[in-house]
């Protein structure tokens, strides 16, 4: 019997040993790997470097770090019943397995922000890039997203806004309320933007996408009438078509009578998005925007696996130095310092408020067990933020030359292709005509300079992985265009989904002035909502077409802002809830990301309103227009720009309201003042942990 | 050897499951045995119908 013991001991011994010994080793290649991604310089680096240091942050982050918070913080408790399991509707509220919430969860975070964000800030260098998603999604985004899933699931599955509402206070769910609508529209104007910079004069990416709406009418129809249901099935029917449409492109480009109607100029593609904007919101869910969703979905978990395995395969080198000389604020692609610019062009990647929303949204009502929060809130962001290295590793293999001729506006670099090369080699970075004449005709494009957005770039990186591990140079065209097709169906399904939860926000506050105004089939309320959210996103858009900076340098920025000053909302929540919860001394673990936040978001907003630099201040901007010669576009370029000043403006001061109502909760919990009251459904014992006996 | 193909047949299954969610058809099976209607496309039709409003609803971010 003793021996038994004895021998169990051993084992358990020889156990933790071994992990102490795992953990140690991964200890000391993760912190070389920093090290070699922060100090090296000079010779380029090659691209496993990142990834070895991504993948040991990201396993400390997990084991360590979440786990502490689970335990300390959280105590989540296996044994209470989750609102998946007490209000079981078989519709929202389901019991569902941690994987498949897993999977769920990562198809709903994961957008084209972690893909768009990194390329834009590889301006810097891949260092800044780099070290702010791995330290913003270990102790920021993941942190968020973990806390305000669980403080969800512990309140029946609410969302942020009635949460903000009930514990700071009807500020902080009117501000939370008019932030999401305010992130909505920007989102969705910069979004369409990027598609229209990646299609402008591009006929063949231009004929593959607008072949993917009769691909999602037919998959809609034989969904509805030939095999309904089929949804798998459908999606590969549907992918396999949409590898044919990219094959028909290069017919379509290479006819010029066919390439003369898909070379289309970015004001013609904005007034088309606009029009399909407005068509998918109104038209029927199953018509056209559920086979979209369902074909995105399907290609972007595809393509994310197999740009992993590329890389790894691969291992490129990164061209990129990982520092540029544009961290002294006059970056081509964005105007602006590192500190804050660098931390709001990156959000999804490291944190992103929008998170909060999905966090507080379906998920909740999924989740079987609370300390599936975990995996689910803290693990699906660590994935999101393995998309964005991909995405920085993939602007970083291009030669810097050609990067920033794709990326830089015209008003920057100049309009020819002679003065393009010119001044970007001015800066350091070699690129001839011939370079690009030779890149753009590799993947099948007339030109590639002044394609801002980060698409463009985003997929010339990729097509090269691709083209390197699969086909060779003879395919680089093909990829390209695939890359193209994914990041534009993955915004497009973003524009679909989000004009239409715009109209039924709108909807739903328009019910309390006129009750029919709310219901989601009355047409004149439908059209009438539709034409008022595109109306807002495509002012936006129009706006940036017609910025003679590319829109990308004014609208990106404006985007990052409201998304991070949701986050900000967000973190209030949580920290209000953890001091509440008696546990103020661990509070530091949502009260550091939120003063971290804070600091980016109101610098960020000060520039972006006062700074004296026309490239930077929306005041600034005005006022430069004003003085110099008038032309047509002048008092629209004008207004445009106290606009945006505008709206920064009273963003920031709605958020500094929700900050100061929330201040003065914890001051008034700490100090005794305030009656601690949080807001939890009462606990009950779980059914579950019986029946699984 | 035996160990590996019950591990690959999990992993395949677990996949497979994960895609039958995100894709919507589990959501389907289910709303047919609850309202005991046979696969047609009038259920799909009633399907789509109820899962529209909070389908629709659900955000998606960035």
């Amino acid at each position: 019997m003793l021996d038994g013991i004895g021998t169990e001991h051993e084992e358990q011994g020889m156990k933790n040993t071994l992990s102490t010994l795992v953990w140690l080793g991964l200890a000391i290649l993760g912190a070389a790997a920093v090290g070699v991604v922060a100090v090296h310089r000079g010779e380029p680096i090659n691209a496993l470097w990142l990834v070895v240091a991504a993948t040991c942050c990201y396993a400390f982050g997990y084991r360590f770090y979440s786990k502490f918070i689970a335990a300390k913080i959280l105590a989540l408790d296996a044994l209470r019943a989750t609102p998946a399991e007490r209000l079981e509707n078989g519709r929202d509220f389901l019991v569902t397995n941690k994987w498949v919430v897993f999977g769920h969860h990562f198809a709903a975070i994961a957008g084209p922000g972690p893909l768009v964000g990194p390329v834009l800030a590889a301006q810097f260098g891949y260092l800044p890039g780099t070290l702010w998603v791995l330290a913003g999604a270990v102790f920021a985004g993941c942190v968020q997203d973990f806390v305000i899933l669980l403080f969800s699931v512990r309140r029946d599955g609410k969302s942020l806004t009635e949460m903000a509402k009930e514990e700071i206070g009807p500020v902080g769910g009117f501000v939370a309320y008019v932030a999401v609508i305010a992130i909505l529209v920007i989102l969705l104007g910069v979004a369409a933007l990027i598609v229209v910079n990646a299609l402008k004069d591009s006929p063949w990416g231009t004929f593959t996408i607008a072949m993917t709406i009769p691909i999602a009418l037919l998959m809609g129809l034989y969904l509805r009438r030939i095999r309904p249901g089929k949804v798998l099935e459908v999606s590969v029917i549907g992918f396999i078509l949409v590898l044919l449409a990219i094959w028909g492109g290069k017919w379509a480009s290479l006819n010029p009578d066919v390439a003369h109607i898909f070379s289309l100029s970015g004001p013609t593609l904005a007034i088309l998005i606009i029009v399909y904007g407005f068509a998918a919101s109104a038209l029927p869910v199953w018509l056209l925007l559920a086979p979209r969703d369902y074909l995105s979905t399907f290609v972007k978990l595809g393509t994310i696996a197999l740009l992993g395995i590329g890389i790894v395969a691969l291992h490129p080198t990164l061209h990129m130095p990982a520092l540029t000389r544009f961290v002294d604020g006059t970056g081509p692609v964005f105007a602006g310092k590192i500190f804050p610019f660098a931390f709001i062009t990156i959000a999804c990647g490291a944190i992103s408020g929008f998170h909060s929303l999905i966090s507080s949204g379906t998920t909740p009502k999924l989740i079987a067990r609370e300390t599936e929060t975990r995996i689910v809130g803290y693990g699906a962001m660590m994935a999101e933020s393995a998309v964005a290295v991909m995405a920085i590793i993939a602007a970083c293999v291009l030669q810097p030359g050609i990067y920033f001729a794709i990326n830089s506006p015209a008003g920057v670099v100049g309009s020819t292709a002679t003065a393009a090369t010119a001044t970007i080699s001015g800066w350091g970075f070699p690129v001839t005509a011939a370079d690009m004449q030779a890149l753009a005709h590799a993947v099948g494009e007339q030109t590639l300079f002044n394609r801002t957005g980060g698409a463009p770039a985003f997929a010339v990186g990729m097509a090269r992985i691709f083209s390197q591990s699969l086909g060779g140079e003879t395919v680089m065209a093909l990829w390209y265009h695939f890359a193209v097709m994914f990041e534009a169906l993955f915004i497009l399904t973003i524009l679909d989904a989000g004009t239409r939860v715009a109209r039924f926000m709108i909807q739903d506050a328009l019910s309390h002035i006129y009750k029919p105004l709310g219901r989601t089939s009355w047409y004149p309320s439908i059209l009438a909502t539709s034409a008022l959210v595109v109306a807002a996103w495509g002012y936006f858009l129009w706006q940036g077409v017609k910025d003679p900076l590319g829109g990308i340098n004014s609208l990106w920025p404006l985007f990052g802002i409201a998304n991070q000053l949701l986050a900000t909302v967000a973190l209030c929540v949580a920290t209000t809830i953890i001091i509440k919860m008696h546990r103020a001394k661990y509070a530091a673990v949502t009260l550091l990301p939120l003063l971290w936040l804070v600091a980016v978001t109101f610098t960020a907003s000060w520039h972006k309103v006062f700074d004296p630099s026309p490239r930077i201040g929306f005041l600034a901007q005005a006022h430069a227009l004003a003085a110099g010669p008038a032309t047509a576009a002048t008092a629209r370029l004008i207004f445009n720009n106290r606009l945006d000043a505008a709206v920064t403006a009273i963003l920031v001061v709605m958020v500094a309201l929700v900050l100061i109502e929330s201040a003065r909760q914890w001051i008034g919990v700490l100090t005794g003042g305030e009656e601690v009251r949080v807001k939890e459904t009462p606990f009950v014992m779980t059914r579950l942990a019986e029946e699984r006996g | 050897m035996r160990r590996a193909v019950t591990a690959t047949r999990i992993l395949l299954g677990a996949l497979l499951t994960t895609l039958r969610e995100i894709f919507d058809e589990a959501a389907y099976s289910r709303f047919l045995s609850r309202t005991q209607m046979r696969s047609s496309p009038a259920a799909y039709a009633a399907f789509r119908h109820e899962f529209e409003e909070a389908k629709a609803r659900r955000p998606k971010c960035c």
